[in-house]
């Protein structure tokens, strides 16, 4: 209890960017080597440079000291593949011994690496959103304080159902995994909750013109789609321009609306709901901070790479506190970061389940132009959503992982 | 009947504008047998160019010409300084023109981020027509009137002038035009330029819905490499042809096949490629 409210002390405090005198001689031993594995060049960029933003706003609030210790960063861009995700985590490990990995972005990269990290008993600290790294394969090595690809469509296909008074929907994401697992997890809880998905349309992953797809969505009085990257900006476009924007509602995952996004978007993005673990407009102290940083530094509002990145520096902090002197300690640090607890994230509060995963809210938003900016606006707050959203996790591990397939669309037309 | 409607316009739409992207792409691989793999990074950047002149306030066409000109002056240093040098050996050609396009993506990474950009739609075209209870963007409709228009004026030249006659000849065969006094390495920059500048101003023109991101010369390379095989390199109408085969079998790929969208694109490709090599109206064998 007393490292919680020291880190909640510690967070009111951190903008004055003072620490405590013990804390300060603790920083004079060589610095904790925090290891950043990002894209920085080719399609993925986007996201990998906010993910380095989002680490580099946090840092600089502290001092680059976390809990009394110096901090190192150690930047390495992965080009965005697996081959490239590999060769750097080990160079990170091997050539700079770094104590902990941030990264990487794509599920793809992290499933590279994770046998990986788990034989050079390396923790790692990811944003890529693959199910089966905190489920059934759950890796002692790995915690993710981002989301699972599900986790928050999970309570859109319940908001949806509920809230939207939604009956028939279709849904529309890439043909990939992380596609078919947020499309999964809504149809589960949009159906459970008395809904039918009667439509399900899956593009590649590069689609120059998303018309065909568009076309086929057909009789339904809503539309939940899943794109990521900047797919969604095409998509939206494309939506609006058929004339469906006025008629059918839409849905979507957290990519498909992140913040860091509405800069590209135009009036075809008012009104869509989305579902996301993070928004600018939380009301938390940390987050006051990020946004106001994020804006004088880089100019930009911070979405969920950048908030999901200042969020893993702090749950380092948090598991330096909790380790002390026993940091160094490659086994101490991971079960002190297993079981951090921070009440004042720019998401709000939050605590890893048992298999590493982020319990914490999931905001269900609209989007609105406020003052001839978008602004996503959260409509609603699920509390402390797990990746098993209210099912028991042993059940729920019973079942087949998420995909095209699971759960089968029972009311398809 | 209104989902394939909507279907076979809007191939019509996607085939004017794959035009425009790959008629300086199949001169280019006419004239100087080799396909210019940074084509697509002349869409990408023509593209960017036009989305920085538009967030200046320009006008959108004046925007696509002085993207288009810019991108001509470009392509013309690229052959000239860096191509030429490289003249008769094929493979260094296409992997210096590889290279490069990795360079452009990378640079548009530093210049313009990696925040997709999607200009707006045109003033006066951004409405949808609307007819038989379907809507339909009216912009797109206007692709095709330009696609057209450019398809018209490039055939001029072509058939009817004596540039024209000069590149066809250079197409047939470079070594007997050269005896007979045609500067084909001049013709070389001419095209090259040319393939350069229509290229940016298909960027530009397709951005308010193809939205302008990085990867976006990677997905437009394929089809432009694929339009050409089909029709022909070197071929302006095999080219069109292609583009409206392409445009076709996209749309209605994926709306009926969306699992063998790629196949249903690369399949022609390959028969080409086994039946009739030289493509459909192909004049290099």
């Amino acid at each position: 209890m007393t490292i919680r409210r020291r880190t909640v002390l510690k967070g009111m405090l951190a903008s004055t960017a003072m620490v405590a005198a013990p804390a300060v001689l603790r920083a004079q031993g060589a610095p904790f080597k925090i290891g950043l594995l990002t894209v920085k060049t080719g399609p993925l960029a986007q996201g990998g440079i906010q993910m380095e933003q989002g680490i580099q706003t946090l840092l600089k609030e502290k001092g680059s000291t976390l809990a009394g210790r110096k901090v190192e960063l150690i930047v390495a861009d992965t080009g965005g593949n697996p081959a490239g995700a590999k060769t750097k985590a080990q160079e990170l490990v091997e050539r700079d011994s770094v104590n902990v990995i941030l990264g990487p972005l794509a599920a793809f990269e992290l499933l590279a690496i994770t046998d990986y990290v788990r034989e050079h008993t390396t923790p790692l600290i990811s944003l890529a959103a693959a199910e089966d790294v905190t489920q059934r394969h759950a890796n002692p090595w790995v915690v993710r304080p981002s989301a699972t690809s599900g986790q928050c469509s999970h309570a859109m296909g319940d908001y949806a159902a509920k809230d939207m008074g939604l009956k028939r929907m279709a849904t529309i994401s890439e043909d990939f995994a992380f596609g078919h697992e947020q499309v999964a997890a809504f149809q589960r809880t949009f159906e459970d909750a008395g809904g039918k998905v009667v439509r399900k349309l899956w593009p590649p992953l590069v689609t120059p013109d998303y018309t065909p797809f568009i076309a086929q969505i057909g009789d339904v009085d809503g539309v939940f789609t899943g794109f990521a990257g900047s797919n969604p900006v095409k998509f939206m476009r494309a939506y609006a321009d058929l004339g469906l924007k006025g008629s059918i509602p839409l849905t979507g995952g957290w990519t498909a609306m992140d913040d860091a996004l509405l800069k590209s978007l135009g009036d075809e993005a008012v009104g869509v709901v989305s579902a996301h673990f993070y928004s600018p407009t939380i009301d938390t102290p940390s987050n006051a901070r990020f946004v106001e940083a994020m804006a004088k530094d880089y100019q930009v509002v911070p979405g969920g790479y950048s908030a999901g990145m200042y969020i893993a520096g702090q749950c380092v902090e948090g598991a330096l506190e909790k380790a002390g002197d026993k940091a160094g300690d490659k086994e101490a640090f991971m079960e002190a970061l297993r079981t951090v607890q921070l009440t004042d994230t720019p998401r709000g509060p939050v605590a890893f389940d048992e298999y590493g995963n982020i319990v914490g809210n999931v905001y269900i938003r609209k989007c609105e132009r406020k003052d001839g900016a978008l602004v996503n606006t959260i409509i609603k707050t699920y509390p402390d959503v797990s990746q098993f959203w209210t099912y028991d996790p042993a059940e729920f591990l019973k079942n087949p992982v998420y995909s095209r397939d699971f759960p089968p669309a029972k009311n398809l037309e | 009947m209104l989902f394939w409607l909507l279907l076979a316009v809007n191939s019509i739409t996607m085939g004017g504008l794959l035009f425009l992207l790959s008629a300086g792409f199949s001169l280019i691989f006419g004239l100087m047998r080799i396909p210019n793999l940074m084509h697509g990074s002349f869409f990408m950047l023509g593209a960017y160019l036009g989305a920085t002149f538009l967030a200046r306030g320009m006008n959108f066409w004046a925007a696509a010409l002085l993207s288009a000109a810019a991108m001509v002056v470009i392509g013309g240093l690229i052959e000239r300084f860096l191509l030429r040098r490289l003249a008769g050996q094929d493979l260094a050609q296409v992997l210096l023109t590889l290279g490069l396009s990795f360079v452009v993506a990378d640079l548009c990474l530093m210049v313009w981020t990696g925040d997709p950009i999607q200009p707006p739609t045109p003033p006066g075209l951004a409405g949808a027509f609307r007819a038989f209870g379907m809507f339909f963007p009216i912009f797109r409709l206007a692709i095709v009137a330009i696609a057209v228009v450019v398809a018209v004026a490039l055939w001029l030249m072509i058939e009817r002038t004596r540039l024209g006659a000069m590149i066809r000849a250079g197409v047939d065969d470079p070594a007997i035009a050269r005896v007979m006094g045609i500067k084909v390495s001049q013709l070389f920059t001419l095209i090259f330029c040319l393939g350069a500048g229509l290229a940016a101003f298909a960027g530009v023109i397709g951005a308010p819905y193809l939205s302008i991101y990085p990867g976006l010369d990677a997905d437009m390379l394929p089809l432009a490499l694929i339009i050409v095989i089909l029709g022909g390199a070197g071929s302006l109408a095999g080219a069109l042809l292609g583009s409206f085969i392409i445009g076709f079998l996209y749309n209605f790929g994926q709306a009926l096949f969306p699992d063998l969208a790629y196949v249903i694109l690369f399949l022609p490709m390959l028969l080409i490629l086994v039946l009739r090599p030289q493509g459909l109206f192909g004049r290099v064998g």
